[in-house]
């Protein structure tokens, strides 16, 4: 394991940045918020200082800042953590570039538990609930630094409000830069299999993709599905896996209230009902810990999806 | 500013209220007084202050106005249908289900209007990014807001502020239409936020206090605005003035705030804007004979 490249989609965010505007990208424009040494847009700041705006500790006032400059015809990019750009921001971007449709691309990283040591007041299980709910906002939940470069180069060239999901642990990259392509809207199914489909998200790609090689071994076969965009939602691959599998397993590192499992659920529940068990984060706020084991605490590793497709696929075996 | 030149901005603000009281009746609800302790300032901004062209409402080279007080949409779009970028007629179907004219400005049905505002402290960032946009882009667009005394209690305006310093927006004219109400009450009573000049001035603002219902002062404080440009320095108006200013029953009366005239009311209320622009209009005359 020691030769796979672990690297944090916030690091991809702040690298892409960069290459954005050497290749011409001369109307990308970025605003922090008192961390840009954490959210990775400081490896921006140091090529492009002129082009980087610190707004303080003050991310609503950035939200509606990016929105007027928007209005100018430049793309902004605003970065914070998720709590505070998507929470506290939530009603900025809801108004000030929701509704009237304004092309500025909110890059919010530390989603999720993994962020760790900090703690609930800093996990974010909420975000994508709360972007998915603003109309014509697309969302999109990176699973790797390949996918997490892809996306900040589409949600540059997309006209409108985008939403990006990054995080703070660094994490294996597993797709190939080579043949790897990215197309907001679209899932991307990893493995096939027909006794059930893990659709997952973000970092929990990585654990599913462990999972199906553990369910492997035991004889069953997952078909794991990646997906990236949130919103809008890959019906097709959604429907094809409900069709032919049967039944889902959804993972995120979120809440299990309005994030990919609901998603899923709202597709499939209207389409083509089947049993959808959702992995996620409980009704419950994080704690803090070193990231890994705060997501093994709250059954966000391969592991515990191993067992939940045991228990549906073999209800009858022992664990 | 000659007299003469006065007087017909008067004029217009008269028919800028009538149009107030035109969308508000024709819509049964609204903000009549806010709009109408707006009215003057506003009629200034877009008849003399403002590079605008009624014919090329997307003109990227315009200056560009920000009603951050978005509740105060029927001061602005009875000044933008005066000045011509939509149909006077069509005030009164403001708040109507089938119409353009939004309950708050929506700058992508409202031909004239640049931001979509309408939850407080919201508009006066905007304003601060198109600022820092004109300057990034080297473009001498002047940059407008009017925010409402009530409206300063909002955190996110003072993060505004600090933020229009911090960048030296001098490009960047933040109006504030203190009338002294809001909802609730007098600003004073629900949350003291006086004293505002000093506070403006801690915020490195070059703040002017003036009469926001007379030309003459709004003539001097553009006029400072202007000169102001290359200091660093953004501009601040505490525009005082009076709320439901041009009729009489609507004046210093915190009802104003939110609430339609009924038939009679509208009646009343344009017999005087009426009497009003007669009298301006006879002014006028004499001024040109």
């Amino acid at each position: 394991m020691a030769d796979i490249k672990k690297i944090a989609t916030r690091v991809s965010y702040g690298n892409t940045l960069v290459e954005l505007a050497q290749q011409g990208a001369d109307n990308l424009v970025v605003f922090d918020a008192d961390l840009a040494a954490a959210t990775k847009t400081e490896i921006f700041r140091k090529e492009y200082p002129d082009r980087h705006f610190d707004c303080g500790i003050a991310e609503q006032n950035m939200v509606g800042v990016a929105a007027g400059m928007a209005t100018m015809g430049y793309v902004p990019f605003v970065s914070s953590f998720a709590m505070f750009v998507a929470g506290r921001g939530f009603e900025q971007i809801r108004n000030s570039i929701g509704y009237p449709h304004l092309n500025v691309k909110i890059a919010a990283t530390h989603a999720g538990l993994s962020v760790g040591e900090d703690g609930a007041s800093h996990q974010c299980c909420e975000d994508i609930a709360l972007m998915r709910s603003i109309p014509g906002m697309v969302v999109l939940s990176p699973a790797d630094d390949v996918e997490a470069r892809a996306a900040v180069i589409a949600a540059y060239n997309y006209q409108g409000p985008v939403y990006l999901r990054f995080s703070r642990l660094a994490t294996p990259v597993f797709h190939d830069p080579e043949t790897y392509e990215f197309q907001i809207g679209k899932g991307e199914k990893l493995t096939d299999g027909y006794d059930i489909a893990v659709i997952s998200t973000g970092l929990m790609t990585n654990e599913a993709l462990r999972a199906a090689v553990l369910a492997k071994r035991q004889g069953m076969n997952v078909r794991v599905i990646n997906m990236p965009t949130i919103k809008p939602i890959d019906e097709e691959i959604i429907l094809t896996a409900a069709r032919e599998c049967g039944r889902i397993i959804t993972v995120e590192e979120h809440s299990i209230i309005g994030g990919l499992g609901e998603a899923v659920c709202s597709v499939v529940s209207e389409k083509l009902p089947v049993p959808v068990r959702r992995i996620g984060v409980m009704d419950q706020f994080g704690h803090s810990g070193p990231a890994n084991e705060v997501l093994r605490d709250y059954g966000l590793t391969a592991d515990n999806i191993v067992n939940v497709i045991r228990d549906i696929v073999r209800p009858d075996a022992k664990a | 500013m000659t007299k003469l030149e006065t007087l017909q901005l008067k004029l217009t603000a008269t028919r800028v209220r009538m149009g107030v009281i035109e969308a508000t009746h024709g819509a049964g609800c609204g903000h009549p007084g806010g709009s109408l302790s707006a009215a003057d300032v506003l009629t200034y901004l877009y008849f003399r202050e403002m590079r605008i062209d009624p014919e090329q409402p997307q003109d990227p080279n315009r200056d560009r106005f920000v009603l951050s007080k978005g509740h105060c949409a029927p001061g602005l779009y009875a000044t933008l249908a005066e000045r011509g970028f939509f149909p006077v007629a069509d005030l009164p179907t403001l708040r109507h289900s089938n119409s353009y004219l939004q309950g708050h400005p929506n700058m992508n049905t409202v031909p004239g209007v640049d931001m979509s505002t309408g939850s407080l402290g919201q508009g006066v960032s905007a304003a601060c990014g198109m600022a820092l946009g004109a300057k990034k882009l080297g473009s001498d667009i002047n940059v407008y807001t009017l925010l409402g005394d009530g409206e300063i209690e909002e955190g996110e305006c003072w993060e505004a502020f600090m933020f229009a310093n911090h960048y030296k927006l001098d490009n960047l004219c933040i109006m504030i239409d203190v009338n002294g109400l809001q909802i609730d009450g007098a600003t004073r009573d629900v949350m003291n936020s006086e004293p505002l000049d000093h506070k403006m001035d801690a915020f490195g603002f070059n703040t002017i206090v003036c009469n926001g219902n007379s030309f003459a002062d709004l003539e001097q404080a553009f006029k400072m605005f202007d000169l102001s440009h290359g200091s660093g320095k953004p501009t601040c108006f505490l525009l005082r003035t009076t709320k439901g200013l041009g009729v009489s029953y609507m004046e210093n009366a915190v009802d104003w705030h939110g609430k339609a005239p009924n038939d009679e009311e509208y009646a009343q209320a344009m017999t005087e804007l009426r009497a009003a622009h007669a009298t301006l209009e006879k002014e006028i005359e004499f001024n040109n004979g």
